[in-house]
Order: structure tokens, then C-alpha cells, then sequence
């Protein structure tokens, strides 16, 4: 990969990306993680920072339709990808069917963990249209919820997955 | 949290990633999956000079059986490309599943076997059933490759054989074998996101009820993880009773020496190791999947 280098003698690459089916072509230093990639230069403050290790899941994106914590990425790793965050899940205006279900059963207490929370459940719905309520709580297991709502999160997952399209 | 500088290579072959390593020096270090790696920098513990990453060496991430080398397991697989490969559930059902037990969802698309191996941490989940099932490892140099068991292949915490600058772990293999069961409990803290307090992998050759082979390996009760020999030679060539499974238990804690820290005290590491080999052992005996 072909690096350009500043007169202080930084290097910064240029990657080319999909984010929420935008083409975005930034130029980025080595060590700028996708995280912050997503929230400092394409202004996607929906995905959240907790640990910043891998462990809380806030920062859950889809990259090619798997959920990952872009926390761990560089924003280098993803050239070539696409990017799913939050602000890509509802469509034309539409809430989706998971977003509108966390609403209907109060899934949400302070929301900080709910763009992963919904990133990971879109990503198994993705590959499992009828989950069941251990392999919900499976696909969750990397999201912490601090408030601890996870009850009600399970079950807006479980009743979005029955909604037919 | 913020990284520290560093260059980064994205060679387009192996040839052109080992040369690198050599050009650029031990200061240099590989990228896989990133899961383990990124956190260590983050946290202080390590700051390469560059990062080579493995990213565009798609044939790294192949899984496949070949009936003369058995299950090869490319080393930029992840986690969840092997607990969800049809040829690993197939041969090997008890590594897939391990991968599946570690860590969780996020982290599983992104860690590689190569990674798990390499960050040589003592309670990694997946080389005690690699170790069971007589696994070893290709290194990648610029002199060519070497291979190496995946029993000798830890030299102490987070140290392993490979030589740094110049080698890179490019595929795992698992060689055909007569093994009648095998499985791998790992016992953490929560069913998700927690590092093994004990891990306990084994794997058994029948005859009726005679075991003819057992390999048993402990996970995160040693600075590496390590064979339990002598609980091994308690049961090899008699036949299976609850009895003899727990004697071979009370023989396996004599095989390690865990340390106290915040998931568990030595004491009752050594008493889950005892639990946890019996368990095992009798899995492996009696649900008969490899």
C-alpha cells in the first residue's frame, strides 16, 4: 500500500471504503482505528466507544456483514469493506423492524450500548430469520448492557424476528 | 484509547512478507486478526515499529481436509470460520467447538488460529485440543518452512517458537488419526468474554471399553499449556470405570502448577483440574465424537 508521507514525515494512506452503501476514499494514518475513523472524520457519532478493548461490544459495526468491534480495526484493514453502522440500518426515512421493535418494548434504557445491541441481532437475523431465545442471548453475549436491560432486549430481538417483512 | 506510530505493509505474497520481516527487523511485527495484538498496544505492552499485514493472503484462510495431511487450517482463519467450517465440524467437531467458546461473537470474526497460537497466552482455548489431537504448525521463513508440534511449540508466557523478524505461522494441521473421542471443557468465569480459569482437553482411542490411547492437555494452569503424561499412563491400556477416570484426575493436578490471580486461587485451579480431567476423559469415552 502506497504511502504518502508529510513534511513532518507522517505517513497517511489512501483507503477506499463503503460506509451505509456511501464510497468514501479518506486518507488515514497507520494507527487510526476504524472507530474513530467512522465518528471524527465521517461525523457517525452513532457508534459508541465503552472499553476500547474488545470487550463491551458499543462499537459493534457490520464489516461485510459480520459484526466486529471497530474499536480492534484499523481503518487500513477495512480498505475494500463494507462498512454497516447504525445510521445505515433504517432505510429511506423507515425505521427498521429491529429498530422499531427495541422502541415497543422498552429495550432501551441510556442507549449506549443499542446501535451494537442492533448491529449484532441484524447480523444474526441476517443468517438466522428464527432464532431462538439461548441463540438471541448467543448473539448478544459480546454487547454489555450497564443498565442491565437485557430481558426486554431479548425479547424486542425475538419479536422483531417474528414481524414477517 | 490511541495506537502508537507504526508503518504498515500489506505484501501481496509470502515470499514478499517474510522478505519484509528480515528487511525491517524483530521491531516489526505480523498483523492477523488484530484482536490480541492491537490491545497489547494500546495497553503499552508492545510498540512495533511496522506492522505487516497478512490481510491480502487470501490463501491463508483456507480450511480443508486432505486425506494424506488431515484437517489444514490456514492460519488467518478465525474463530468463527473454524467453529462454522463444515470440514472441521466433519473430522474434528471438539475445535470447532473450542473456537466457538472463546471469547465472543465480534472478537471471533476477527481472531485467527494464528494469532490464538502466536499471543501464546497459558489460557488460550485452542491449543490444548490442537495439542490432544497431535497438531502441528508450518513456519513460513525466508530459508523456506519448518514445521513444528504444537505441544513443543510454547517456550513460556507469551514466548513460542517462533523466530521473530524472520518467521510467520502460516497453517495448522490436524493429521488423520485413529481417535475415537475428544472433546475440550473450558470453564471461565461466564459462558461469554472470559478467559479459560481451566481448560481441559482430551482425547481418547477405544478399544470396547479398553482405552488403547489417551492424550490429555491443561490449559491455563502452566506458563504453557502442558501435556498431563502421567494421568495419560493412568488409564492407557484398561478398561474405563468412574473410578480409574478419577484417579486419573487426582494424577493430572500433579501435572500443573497454577498460579493465584483474579479468576482463581491455585487451590481451586488444582481442584477443577481433578473435576475437570474426569469429565473430560469420560466425554471423550463416552459421547465417541472426535
Amino acid at each position: 500500500m502506497q504511502a504518502i508521507a508529510d513534511k513532518q514525515g507522517i505517513k497517511r494512506y489512501l483507503i477506499n471504503l463503503t460506509v451505509n452503501g456511501d464510497e468514501y476514499s479518506p486518507v488515514v494514518k497507520g494507527n487510526t482505528l476504524l472507530v474513530n475513523l467512522l465518528r471524527d472524520e465521517l461525523d457517525l457519532t452513532g457508534t459508541k466507544k465503552g472499553c476500547e478493548l474488545g470487550d463491551c461490544g458499543s462499537c459493534t459495526v457490520l464489516m461485510d456483514d459480520k459484526p466486529v468491534d471497530s474499536c480492534l480495526v484499523l481503518a487500513l484493514e477495512a480498505d475494500g469493506c463494507e462498512i454497516v453502522t447504525i445510521e445505515g440500518v433504517a432505510q429511506n426515512g423507515e425505521l427498521d423492524r429491529l429498530q422499531r421493535s427495541f422502541i415497543d418494548n422498552a429495550a432501551i434504557q441510556c442507549g449506549y450500548c443499542t446501535p451494537g445491541m442492533i448491529l449484532s441481532a441484524k447480523a444474526l437475523l441476517a443468517r438466522n430469520p428464527h432464532p431462538t431465545e439461548p441463540e438471541v442471548r448467543e448473539a448478544i453475549a459480546g454487547n454489555l448492557c450497564r443498565c442491565t436491560g437485557y430481558v426486554n432486549i431479548v425479547k424486542a430481538v425475538l419479536e422483531a424476528a417474528e414481524v414477517k417483512e | 484509547m490511541y495506537l502508537p506510530d507504526f508503518d504498515y505493509y500489506t505484501p501481496e505474497s509470502l515470499t514478499e512478507a517474510t522478505g519484509l520481516l528480515v528487511r525491517l527487523g524483530p521491531s516489526a511485527m505480523v498483523l492477523a486478526g488484530g484482536t490480541d495484538i492491537l490491545v497489547k498496544m494500546k495497553n503499552g505492552l508492545l510498540a512495533p515499529s511496522a506492522l505487516v499485514s497478512l490481510k491480502n493472503l487470501h490463501e491463508l484462510r483456507r480450511i480443508r481436509w486432505e486425506d494424506d495431511r488431515g484437517l489444514v487450517i490456514g492460519a488467518l482463519a478465525t474463530h468463527n470460520e473454524i467453529s462454522n467450517s463444515a470440514a472441521a465440524q466433519e473430522r474434528f467437531l471438539s475445535l470447532s467447538e473450542a473456537a466457538h467458546k472463546l471469547a465472543n461473537n465480534q472478537v471471533r470474526n476477527r481472531g485467527t488460529i494464528g494469532g490464538n497460537l502466536v499471543n501464546a497466552i497459558p489460557s488460550a482455548d485452542l491449543p490444548p485440543i490442537l495439542i490432544a489431537l497431535g497438531a502441528y504448525v508450518t513456519l513460513a521463513g525466508p530459508d523456506g518452512g519448518r514445521t513444528v508440534q504444537v505441544e513443543n511449540f510454547f517456550t513460556g508466557v507469551s514466548s513460542c517458537a517462533i523466530e521473530p523478524g524472520r518467521e510467520i505461522l502460516t497453517e495448522v494441521v490436524i493429521p488423520p488419526q485413529e481417535t475415537t473421542g475428544s472433546t475440550y471443557i473450558k470453564f471461565g468465569l461466564r459462558r461469554s468474554g472470559a478467559l479459560a480459569v481451566v481448560g481441559v482437553a482430551a482425547a481418547v482411542t477405544m478399544d470396547g471399553d479398553t482405552v488403547r490411547d489417551a492424550r490429555i492437555c491443561l490449559g491455563a494452569v502452566y506458563k504453557t499449556p502442558t501435556r498431563a503424561v502421567q494421568a495419560e499412563q493412568v488409564i492407557i491400556g484398561k478398561r474405563w470405570t468412574g473410578e480409574l477416570l478419577e484417579q486419573a484426575g487426582r494424577t493430572a493436578v500433579g501435572c500443573c502448577l497454577p498460579i493465584s490471580d483474579i479468576r482463581g486461587s491455585a487451590e481451586y485451579r488444582r481442584d477443577l483440574v481433578r473435576v475437570l480431567t474426569r469429565r473430560a476423559l469420560k466425554r471423550a469415552i463416552t459421547e465417541g465424537h472426535v
